[in-house]
């Protein structure tokens, strides 16, 4: 151990700003990312999913109402269930 | 060979390899780079002459031999692309440049909050400084085109064609601190020699060396896989993988 309390491991001898601005900065980099492709790859799946979903539907003469034909209802629509 | 060869054209057989390899590489650089933080950070003694700002060479150094290692493997998947048109070789070449760039910026500004206490200065235009911030520039270079073509194909090609002439700019920045001594201290590692620092100082830092690499590597199989998604999203074998049955869910 080169620092004999935790009050001088944060202190880095007087050189605290540097040191932990260089490896915070890293480490936000790094963290930033693997949590990027890891919402990067989520996307990418579920978008597929979700295509291959609506394109069985559509195969398959519209068990499932294909995407296009979805009802919206607008807030002034005929459906009023909120008020 | 052949066989091998061509095996690596298919980008089935690398979605479901690189499945395989993935999690050694993410897990050697989670134990590596947390191992070589507590013992860079805590443990590893202080300079006699800088005190503990030399704890900043943990990130620096690691961070420094990516951001080349990372353009060199790129222009080197360029080539392949360019020569035996395999398609995910350019996709590893996609996916490398942002980190790359990422550990470029990282090398430029660790090195300038170093610079400050150790040299006095957070930028001179050094020759090896210089020659990092040019190659800042080739990676955003590289990403840049690839967003201005509207065909893939010709993107691909102006973005190998760039890493591969960019990549002279790697023996600059590596000779540099011999050609020009400027500033910049020569190199930390060299291949003959006796390393440049006590033992309980290097050890962390090959050790921080070897998690850089293995996150390079496990972050690159990752998102080579993502982008196998994006372009071959229409084919029948991701069709098959995403809607059902096969091993790959997650």
């Amino acid at each position: 151990m080169a620092f004999s309390s935790f009050a001088e491991f944060l202190a880095m001898g007087g050189h605290a700003p540097y040191v932990w601005s260089a490896w915070g900065v890293t480490a936000l980099l790094i963290l930033a990312t693997v949590w990027h492709a890891r919402v990067e790859q989520r996307q990418l799946l579920n978008g597929l999913k979700r295509r291959a979903r609506r394109e069985h539907a559509r195969s398959t003469g519209g068990a499932q109402a294909p995407l296009n034909a979805a009802r919206f209802t607008s807030v002034e629509g005929e459906t009023r269930n909120d008020a | 060979m052949w066989a091998f060869i061509n095996k690596l054209r298919s980008p089935k057989w690398f979605y479901a390899i690189s499945a395989k390899l993935q999690p050694f590489f993410w897990v050697a650089a989670a134990a590596l780079i947390l191992a070589g933080t507590v013992w860079g950070l805590a443990f590893a003694p202080a300079d006699y002459q800088q005190g503990n700002s030399f704890r900043i060479i943990y990130v620096h150094v690691p961070a420094a031999f990516l951001a080349q290692s990372i353009f060199v493997s790129m222009a080197i998947s360029g080539l392949v692309y360019m020569v035996w048109k395999i398609k995910v070789a350019d996709m590893a070449a996609t996916v490398m440049a942002p980190l790359g760039a990422a550990m470029t910026f990282v090398a430029l500004f660790s090195g300038a909050v170093w610079g400050v206490p150790t040299w006095g200065t957070w930028w001179m235009w050094d020759a090896r400084l210089t020659a990092m911030l040019i190659l800042l520039f080739l990676y955003l270079g590289v990403i840049a085109l690839r967003g201005a073509f509207t065909s893939r194909d010709s993107a691909s090609r102006a973005a190998s064609v760039l890493a591969m002439v960019g990549v002279i700019n790697i023996p600059i920045i590596k000779y540099s601190v011999d050609w020009w001594y400027t500033l910049h201290q020569p190199a930390t590692f060299t291949v003959t020699g006796r390393a440049a620092m006590p033992m309980e100082m290097w050890v962390p830092l090959l050790i921080m060396v070897l998690g850089f690499y293995s996150f390079f590597i496990a972050l690159t199989l990752m998102r080579t896989r993502s982008e196998i998604l994006r372009r071959e999203g229409t084919k029948r074998w991701v069709q098959d993988l995403v809607t059902g049955q096969p091993e790959e869910k997650r």
